[in-house]
């Protein structure tokens, strides 16, 4: 599978929009170059604010301009456009139902070598939390571009998370979104996998891993972590009736939470929760941290297998 | 013109009735702090904002941002004798099912355009507003009312430096000064002075006044709409619980209501100073 940057695809997908429609504005804290806001920058200057290290003022800007008409996009690293300006989002986004799209980059640890300080795993338990506030986690680049076309005609707040770096496209460029969001990636009828983000691509290779050990396991991407895509989670647990979840976020509050809340009340089955533990991150190599934290396939599945066996029994 | 003022300053004097009747009603609700901001909102929304009370959502229309969310009481009694709601309503605050919310929402009333409350917010919405309207090519301007206490808050002075940084010259900030904050003297709790050449180095127009002088206010705001190149600042000098004896400069009434016995003593000054500013103008 081909690598791309879902923040490349952000950024080329903003710039298009921008063309297209002139009420779209971008807003950053002085990472348009991380981002790839730069890009639009950069065509349409007289539309870009750079609000400089200055989060929660950008949030508050950003606000003021949706209430002139525009379309704000606000971007940053996931650690900066959530934690840091968590007020200015329940306030003047959530609670005024503000139409203010937040789209960060760098959510999770792959971004690798700037370590704790920067690779933020609490900011869909944070943004979920919040009433008003549609949260997202495109599966790879493309679907980058299909969710960006789709918040950007979407009235209302909105948080996407994107990554550092660039990893396996799972879908080719046709992929259409569509609120709730979670698609069946591969069918399988003795475990459901449920993954977002890039772990959507790695569940694919376990899946591949676990069926040479005889499970036959059904991988969704759940890319709309709230409003959650009832329906579709629901069939594949009761096909199933074992389920796990894989995010690069702590698993309190996650993904995982989402999952295992609307199961222990609607179909209670036994779920394993896969992310980062209750800790922060560390530096390293983005491949080496998926290897640290035991979110690579092998691990993956050799822990899926003895989750299997300790039910089956 | 002296008679249209002590006009407007009797109707602030009804309105500081008002809130005291809601917030005694209420049983909750910030007086003070509103009936020290009751003369320069007045001001702003009957001599210099353009609105169309029957059209909130008018495009062309200024827009004011009330900062410190916690006097909602004076805009509710603004907005109510502007003509957005029937002044009966006013007596609703803060109860089940009013649109007049303990802090203003804008989900709930029509006229308010952003959420505020939790503090230091409502300037960079100012800001963006500013932008907006520059990028529009409109004409329109945006007021923000931000209160001394609020000062304090780090994204004010985020906001601050925006607007200076940006050359907002359609954005006017009123800060109202009233000196007190809920554990006490703004200059104890945390000092702000000297307020002017901080503003004034952060590339504003600052203005000093008295923030009860209606010609003092009107003056300010002329400045302001005659001010290019540059935001505007006015330090509006108030007292906190203006008009009532035993609530002004009195820190007990930022987040306290008035009980019944306070309140019959605090309308009994209140009107007379109604009766007082009628004589004066006949």
């Amino acid at each position: 599978m081909e690598k791309k940057g879902t923040r490349d695809f952000y950024g080329k997908t903003l710039l298009e929009l921008g063309r297209e429609n002139a009420r779209i504005v971008a807003l950053d804290a002085d990472l348009s170059a991380s981002t790839k806001t730069c890009l639009f920058a950069k065509e349409f200057p007289e539309r870009f604010f750079d609000c400089g290290v200055a989060e929660a003022d950008m949030i508050g800007t950003a606000a003021g301009l949706s209430l002139c008409g525009f379309i704000p996009f606000v971007s940053t690293f996931a650690v900066f456009g959530t934690g840091r300006c968590y007020d200015q989002i329940r306030q003047s986004v959530c609670i005024s139902k503000s139409n203010v799209k937040i789209v960060v980059t760098h959510g999770g640890i792959t971004v690798g070598e700037d370590g704790a300080t920067h690779q933020m795993l609490e900011d869909i338990a944070l943004m979920t939390s919040l009433p008003n506030m549609r949260v997202i986690v495109p599966a790879d680049a493309h679907q980058t571009s299909s969710v960006i076309r789709f918040i950007a005609n979407e009235e209302g707040p909105f948080y996407v998370r994107l990554s550092r770096e660039k990893f396996p496209v799972v879908y080719d460029e046709k992929n259409t979104f569509h609120l709730p969001y979670a698609d069946v990636l591969k069918e399988g009828r003795d475990l459901a996998i449920f993954a977002s983000g890039l772990m959507v691509h790695q569940a694919l290779l376990v899946a591949k891993n676990l069926s040479k050990m005889n499970v036959d396991a059904e991988v969704l991407n759940v890319a709309s972590i709230k409003p959650l895509a009832k329906e579709t989670i629901l069939n594949s647990a009761k096909k199933c009736k074992i389920a796990v979840t894989m995010e690069e976020h702590s698993i309190i509050n996650g993904l995982g939470a989402q999952i295992s809340s609307l199961l222990a009340e609607e179909f209670p089955i036994p779920v394993k929760r896969f992310g980062v533990e209750d800790r922060f991150g560390i530096s390293g190599k983005p491949d080496q941290l998926i290897r640290f934290f035991e979110l690579n396939p092998e691990s993956l599945s050799h822990k899926i297998k003895l989750f299997i066996e300790k039910y089956s029994k | 013109m002296q008679n249209e003022l002590l006009n407007l300053e009797t109707v602030a004097y009804q309105i500081r009735k008002e809130i005291l009747k809601m917030t005694n009603s209420a049983n909750s609700g910030h007086p003070g702090g509103s009936m020290s901001c009751v003369d320069i909102l007045l001001c702003l929304y009957s001599k210099f904002l353009k609105h169309e009370p029957n059209k909130p959502e008018w495009e062309d229309r200024d827009y004011f941002i009330l900062s410190k969310g916690h006097a909602s009481p004076a805009l509710y009694g603004v907005l109510a004798y502007e003509g957005y709601f029937p002044k009966d309503e006013l007596m609703t605050f803060r109860k089940l099912g009013s649109r007049l919310q303990g802090h203003p929402e804008r989900l709930f009333l029509k006229g308010v355009e952003i959420t505020t409350g939790s503090l230091g917010q409502g300037l960079s919405v100012a800001n963006g507003i500013a932008l907006g309207l520059k990028l529009k090519k409109s004409e329109a301007s945006v007021y923000c009312l931000i209160g001394d206490g609020e000062l304090q808050e780090g994204q004010v002075w985020e906001a601050i430096l925006s607007s200076g940084h940006r050359k907002l010259d359609n954005l006017c900030v009123i800060l109202d000064r009233n000196g007190l904050q809920i554990d006490g003297f703004v200059e104890q709790v945390k000092g702000e002075e000297p307020i002017e050449e901080k503003i004034k180095s952060f590339n504003y127009n600052v203005i000093k006044i008295d923030g009860h002088n209606y010609s003092e206010i009107i003056s300010a705001f002329e400045i302001f709409k005659r001010t290019k190149g540059k935001p505007t600042f006015i330090i509006a000098n108030t007292v906190k619980g203006k008009g009532v004896s035993f609530m002004e400069n009195n820190v007990d009434f930022h987040g306290k209501a008035p009980s019944n016995e306070e309140l019959e003593r605090g309308l009994k000054e209140l009107d007379e100073h109604i009766e007082r500013l009628e004589r004066a103008r006949s």
